[in-house]
């Protein structure tokens, strides 16, 4: 008999004992959450559901529509800089290399308001909505373009050679070998970048785009039902991104030939 | 196929690698053989197309090499290069490396190029393996699905840089048997190689480059048993020294 805390010698779990186990520990995590709401004394109340429906599918649209407009610019910025990166062309290259360390070695809130109350107002972006999916994007493009440049220096040289040697152009080169590498190593990570940007999305709120999370702050605001508003509001963005990380695990998993 | 070698000269960053090859003469199966970094690898890059010589001329049957890419993109599909590594495609299976060339390069349909690609298999005893990709292969079953992808547009010849020498002794075997094998066929090749006892046995003819120089040159019969010049006397004699 084994041991059915533990996984067999390959790391895997059968079908039953994954679901038992996953099952106990979704309750323990449940039960902890229950026993602290119940030692500060706050009953929840989901009423305002029923009540503001029209306003939260709202807002769970706008933040589909951000996160998949910011999903598609981002990677419009993402790709070009990971090339750039390696440019020759040093200007760019630096360029490159220092849009991604700013964006990443500063937190998305100070880049919201820089970009939106300084950069925005000189420039006369006052559209609050085009202006979210550009900062989110522009975050976000830093990320793509690291995942991207990992995966650049990791096509060996030798496969670039024998392409040559066996007659490729060099756009048959890139048909045939760089793109299709290139998207099974990066997909399961950009799949994962979606989901930050979906809950990174939610920080547009500070600049009043009313997505998802800055209608909640409104709900709560007139309801002052903060416990039960959040805790609704994470439930809702768990549904967003626990699918999509879903698929981002299935797509490493077909994609593993390399290894 | 007559090769013609005229003042071959390759500067890597200003070091010289090779110093003037000069080479004419018939090749059916050529071995190259030498001491490591003398320039074996980059003289056949050069001649595959892969690399442009600093200075100097080759012949292919009369034809020159090109230096245009466009033109370098056509002589190569006219050769079968096998690396040290294979350097088969990760992402293909072992058919669909050597079917996409067939198909992308040489203009094959893809029942005709399928086809191909498992009857070359098979022979090659990889048959079961033909969907398998490169990461669930050995190491001499990897080099045969290189060696499948090289002969398969049936090339003018056959260029290979150390196709055993990542490889265990038992699978360096099954390569140099293939390799055998196809020479008995008449498929003409030219190996860098470090197994002297295929240069001798199994390639009519074998060029020594030591230095950036070619050395000596001759039938591999006659450049084994009775080395001429010092330097190939030398390198023969430190390798006997090791070999049972």
């Amino acid at each position: 008999m084994r041991n059915p805390l533990l996984a067999d010698a390959d790391g895997r779990a059968r079908p039953i004992q994954a679901a038992v186990w996953y099952l106990v520990v979704i309750v323990l995590v449940v039960l902890f959450f229950w026993a602290s709401l119940a030692m500060v004394g706050v009953a929840l109340d989901f009423s305002f559901v029923a009540r503001f429906q029209v306003r939260i599918l709202d807002g769970l649209l706008l933040t589909l529509a951000i996160s998949a407009g910011s999903l598609v610019l981002s990677l419009v910025i993402g790709l070009p800089v990971a090339v750039g990166q390696g440019s020759r062309v040093l200007p760019v290259r630096y360029l490159c290399d220092l849009y991604v360390k700013l964006v990443r070695g500063t937190p998305l809130l100070a880049q919201i308001y820089l970009f939106f109350y300084v950069v925005g107002t000189a420039w006369g972006v006052e559209n609050r909505l085009v202006a979210g999916i550009v900062i989110l994007s522009v975050f976000s493009g830093a990320y793509i373009a690291e995942i991207v440049r990992g995966s650049l220096s990791s096509l060996d040289a030798g496969q670039l050679e024998a392409a040559r040697a066996v007659g490729f152009t060099r756009a048959q080169t890139m048909r045939y070998v760089v793109v299709p590498q290139l998207v099974s190593r990066t997909l399961p990570a950009l799949t994962g970048q979606f989901a930050s940007i979906v809950k990174d999305s939610s920080l547009l709120s500070v600049i009043a785009v009313v997505e998802l999370t800055q209608t909640m702050r409104e709900i709560s605001a007139t309801t002052f039902n903060l416990f039960g508003t959040y805790l609704f509001l994470a439930g809702l963005y768990l549904c967003l991104t626990l699918p999509i990380m879903f698929v981002s695990r299935a797509f490493e998993r077909r994609l593993t030939y390399a290894h | 196929m007559r090769i013609e070698m005229r003042g071959v000269e390759k500067n890597f960053d200003g070091v010289p690698v090779l110093k003037g090859i000069d080479f004419s003469g018939d090749v059916t199966t050529l071995a190259v053989i030498g001491p490591s970094g003398g320039g074996k690898s980059t003289l056949l890059r050069i001649l595959g197309g892969l690399l442009q010589p600093t200075a100097g001329e080759i012949l292919l049957d009369g034809e020159e090499v090109p230096h245009d890419e466009q033109g370098l993109v056509r002589y190569r599909s006219s050769l079968g290069f096998v690396f040290q590594d294979g350097g088969l495609f990760h992402h293909l299976s072992a058919r669909e490396n050597v079917a996409l060339p067939l198909r992308a390069v040489h203009g094959m349909g893809e029942d005709e190029a399928r086809l191909r690609a498992d009857e070359l298999l098979r022979r090659f005893g990889l048959g079961e393996e033909a969907d398998k990709y490169p990461a669930q292969l050995s190491g001499g079953q990897r080099q045969r699905v290189a060696i499948a992808r090289a002969v398969a547009p049936r090339p003018k010849m056959l260029l290979l840089d150390e196709p055993t020498s990542a490889l265990d002794p038992e699978y360096t075997c099954e390569v140099l048997d293939l390799l055998r094998s196809l020479k008995d066929e008449g498929t003409r090749f030219i190996a860098v190689t470090h197994e002297m006892g295929f240069a001798r046995r199994a390639c009519d003819e074998v060029a020594f480059l030591c230095g950036g120089r070619l050395v000596e040159h001759g039938p591999s019969e006659r450049v084994f048993a009775d080395p001429r010049t010092p330097e190939l006397q030398h390198f023969l004699g430190r390798l006997l020294e090791w070999s049972a």
